[in-house]
C-alpha cells in the first residue's frame, strides 16, 4: 500500500524566537529522510483547530524553523504552545528555491514582511558563502519598526551583503529608511543587469509592483523568481484550493520562475 | 462474454453478488425531489435489479462512492492519531458512459498528479463498474460532443430490453455468477447515444486569454454561489479539511475531508484576509476553464464529460453548456480587443 501522506508526525518545539508580538519562529524537531529546501512548506496542525501550510524559514541539523504569524485559527493555537510542547507536522511539500539557480550571479532578493521566511535559507546561504555569488543585495521591507523580523539575522546580513532595510513608516525614527521596497529598485547598482537574478516574495501587490520595477530596471523575465501563497488543504495536488489555471501551487510551486508565474492569474 | 436472462435470474445474480459486494446504483426516492411532488434520483445501495432506476439520470453522480461527501481520515487524541478504517466490502457501481469517463478524470487527480491518494486508492481498488446502456440522451446531455458517449473499459455492461436483461461481462470474477443463470450466451453490446439534443463546441484555439472577455460579467449577478454545480459534477474533486471534536471529550476528535466547491464563498480565503476571485463571474470563469482548458493542458483530454448535471441542478438556470458555446465569441472578443 502507498504511504498515507495525510497522517502527520509529532514534532517537539525546541526553541521559540520572538520577533514581534504576533510573529514567532518555532524551531521544530525534524529528522525526516527528505531533505528540506528553502521555500518548501510543512502542513502544521493541531487536532481540532486544523491545518495550515507554513513555509520553512530555516533548516538545520535535526530541526526546521517555522516562522508563524498569529492571524488565524491554527496559528492562534500554535502561539499557545511553548518549548517542550508538540505540534503535528507533515511535509516538506512544494518545489522550493534551488540555490543553484542563483550561484555565480548577482543576486537581488526583495522581501516584504513574513515574505522573508521562505527566502531566508537562500539569503543565509549567500551570507555564509559570499564567494558563491557575484553580488548579493537584500531589500527587506516591513510595516514599522515593531514589525521587523529576524533582527539578529539582519545585523549579520548588514555585514555580509548589501542590505537595504526599509519601513513603510519609520514613525519619525530617522535611523530607519522609509519607503516601499519598490523605491530602491530603480537605483540598484549592478555590474550587469542582463545576467542578474532576483527573488521576490511578499504580499501580492508588493510582488506585482516589485516585479514591474525589476523589469523596468532591466532584469530579464527568466531571471526573476516569485513565491505564491494560497489556501491549501492537502499540499498534495488533490484538494484544489491552491490551483491557479493549470498549476497547483502546492506541487508545481510555490516558487515560480516569472516566465511561468506571470502567465498565471486567479 | 454476453448473457441473456430474465428478471428472476438476474436477481439471483444480484443476491449472489451481494454476499461479497455492496451494489450501488441510481435509485428513485419518491417525493424527495427539489420541487413538490417530484422524485429524487440519486445513488444508493440495491439488492435487486427492480430498485435500479434505468430510465432517469441521477441528480448527483456516483462520485460520492469514491469520494465520500464527508470522509474521516483519522481519529486523534492530543498526541496520537489513528488512521480510519477503510471499507471492508468491495463495491459494484452502476453508471452511464459519461460517468465511467469521469472515473478516468478522478483517477488522474487522485492516483496521479504528484501524489497517490491513500484514501481514494483503497476504495478505488475495491470498486467495479457496470455500464448502463443509454438508448437516448436526456435533454441536457452533451456526451457525444465531449467524446464520452461510448465506453469499453467496464467490468460489466447491462441493459434491459423488453423485460429481458442483457449483460456483457468482461471481468473474470463475475463470469461464473452470470453464466450459471443465463438463458443463453450471446454477444451483447449495450446501447449508446450518437446524437444529443444539447450540442457543444469548444473552440480549438481556446486560451486563457478568454478570461478577459466580458462574457463572464453576467454571472456576477446571476450566480448565487451555492456550489450545486460542483457537488453534482462527476469530475469535481475538491475538498476541504475539517476537524471535529467530540462534545463529551473535547480533546478527542477526528479529521475529515468534505467535498468543497470553487463557487462557494471562502474557497480561497487565507488567514490574514487574503482572498481571490471575489466575483461570481470570476469563479464561473475559473470553473469553466478548468473543465474545458486547464485540465486538458495537464492531462491531454477535457475534464468535462458532458453529463449535463450542472445544468439540471442550477437554481438560477445557468447553463454550463451554453457557457461553453459562448467561448468562441469570447475568444473573438478578446482577439478583436488586442
Amino acid at each position: 500500500m502507498n504511504k498515507n501522506e495525510y497522517i502527520p508526525f509529532l514534532s517537539e518545539i525546541k526553541e521559540v524566537i520572538k520577533h514581534t508580538d504576533i510573529e514567532y519562529t518555532f524551531r521544530m524537531e525534524y529528522n525526516g529522510e527528505q531533505k528540506v529546501k528553502p521555500g518548501q512548506f510543512f502542513e502544521v496542525s493541531i487536532p481540532k483547530f486544523g491545518e495550515a501550510p507554513i513555509s520553512v524559514s530555516g533548516i538545520g541539523e535535526g530541526f526546521i524553523d517555522l516562522t508563524i504569524r498569529r492571524v488565524g485559527k491554527v496559528t492562534n493555537e500554535v502561539f499557545e504552545r511553548y518549548v517542550g510542547d508538540t505540534l503535528f507536522l507533515r511535509g516538506p511539500y512544494g518545489n522550493g528555491f534551488d540555490v543553484e539557480d542563483y550561484k555565480g550571479k548577482e543576486v537581488v532578493v526583495v522581501a516584504g514582511g513574513t515574505g522573508v521566511s521562505p527566502v531566508r535559507g537562500i539569503i543565509e546561504h549567500f551570507s555564509h558563502n559570499p564567494q558563491d555569488a557575484k553580488g548579493m543585495t537584500l531589500i527587506a521591507g516591513f510595516k514599522s519598526k515593531n514589525d521587523i523580523l529576524f533582527k539578529e539575522d539582519l545585523k549579520q546580513w548588514d555585514e555580509t551583503m548589501n542590505l537595504i532595510l526599509t519601513l513603510d513608516s519609520n514613525g519619525g525614527d530617522t535611523s530607519y529608511k522609509e519607503g516601499l521596497v519598490t523605491a530602491y529598485i530603480p537605483t540598484l547598482e549592478l555590474q550587469d543587469v542582463s545576467t542578474a537574478v532576483a527573488i521576490v516574495v511578499g504580499p501580492p501587490a508588493m510582488m506585482r509592483f516589485s516585479v514591474m520595477a525589476l523589469l523596468e530596471r532591466g532584469f530579464k523575465e527568466e531571471n526573476i523568481w516569485i513565491s505564491h501563497e494560497r489556501k491549501m488543504c492537502c499540499g498534495l495536488g488533490k484538494c484544489g484550493h491552491c490551483r491557479i489555471n493549470d498549476s497547483y501551487v502546492c506541487i508545481d510551486g510555490p516558487v515560480y520562475n516569472y516566465t511561468v508565474g506571470s502567465q498565471l492569474f486567479d | 462474454m454476453g448473457y441473456q436472462m430474465d428478471k428472476q435470474a438476474i436477481n439471483r445474480c444480484f443476491s449472489e453478488l451481494s454476499k461479497e459486494y455492496i451494489i450501488y446504483a441510481p435509485k428513485c426516492y419518491e417525493g424527495k425531489g427539489a420541487f413538490s411532488d417530484t422524485d429524487l434520483i440519486r445513488y444508493g445501495e440495491v439488492t435487486t435489479v427492480d430498485e435500479i432506476e434505468f430510465r432517469e439520470k441521477s441528480r448527483f453522480s456516483f462520485k460520492e462512492i469514491l469520494l465520500p461527501i464527508s470522509q474521516t481520515l483519522f481519529y486523534f487524541t492530543e498526541n496520537e492519531v489513528k488512521e480510519a478504517d477503510g471499507p471492508k466490502k468491495s463495491a459494484i457501481v452502476f453508471l452511464r458512459s459519461c460517468d465511467l469517463h469521469a472515473v478516468k478524470r478522478l483517477d488522474a487527480v487522485y492516483l496521479n498528479n504528484a501524489f497517490e491518494d491513500y484514501y481514494y486508492k483503497r476504495i478505488r481498488e475495491k470498486v467495479h463498474f457496470v455500464l448502463m446502456g443509454c438508448k437516448e440522451s436526456f435533454d441536457s446531455c452533451f456526451c457525444v460532443d465531449m467524446g464520452t458517449n461510448r465506453s469499453e473499459n467496464y467490468d460489466m455492461a447491462m441493459e434491459e430490453r423488453d423485460g429481458m436483461f442483457y449483460v456483457d461481462v468482461k471481468e473474470e470474477r463475475f463470469k461464473e455468477v452470470f453464466a450459471s443463470q443465463a438463458i443463453k450466451e450471446e454477444e451483447v453490446e449495450v446501447s449508446y447515444v450518437t446524437e444529443t439534443k444539447t450540442k457543444v463546441h469548444i473552440p480549438e484555439d481556446l486560451t486563457s486569454a478568454v478570461a478577459k472577455s466580458t462574457m463572464w460579467d453576467e454571472y456576477d449577478s446571476r450566480c448565487i454561489a451555492c456550489g450545486r454545480c460542483n457537488f453534482s459534477c462527476p469530475t469535481c474533486t475538491c475538498f476541504t479539511m475539517q476537524d471535529i471534536f467530540y462534545t463529551d471529550n473535547g480533546k478527542v476528535g477526528e479529521r475529515r475531508r468534505v467535498q468543497a466547491s470553487c463557487m462557494v464563498d471562502g474557497f480561497t480565503d487565507v488567514a490574514g484576509g487574503g482572498s481571490y476571485r471575489q466575483k461570481k463571474g470570476q469563479r464561473m470563469r475559473f470553473k469553466v476553464l478548468h473543465k474545458a482548458l486547464d485540465f486538458k493542458k495537464r492531462n491531454g483530454y477535457q475534464m468535462c464529460v458532458g453529463c449535463g448535471r450542472c445544468d439540471d441542478v442550477c437554481p438560477e438556470y445557468i447553463s454550463f453548456s451554453h457557457c461553453l458555446n459562448r467561448l468562441e465569441e469570447g475568444m473573438k472578443e478578446v482577439s478583436d480587443n488586442e
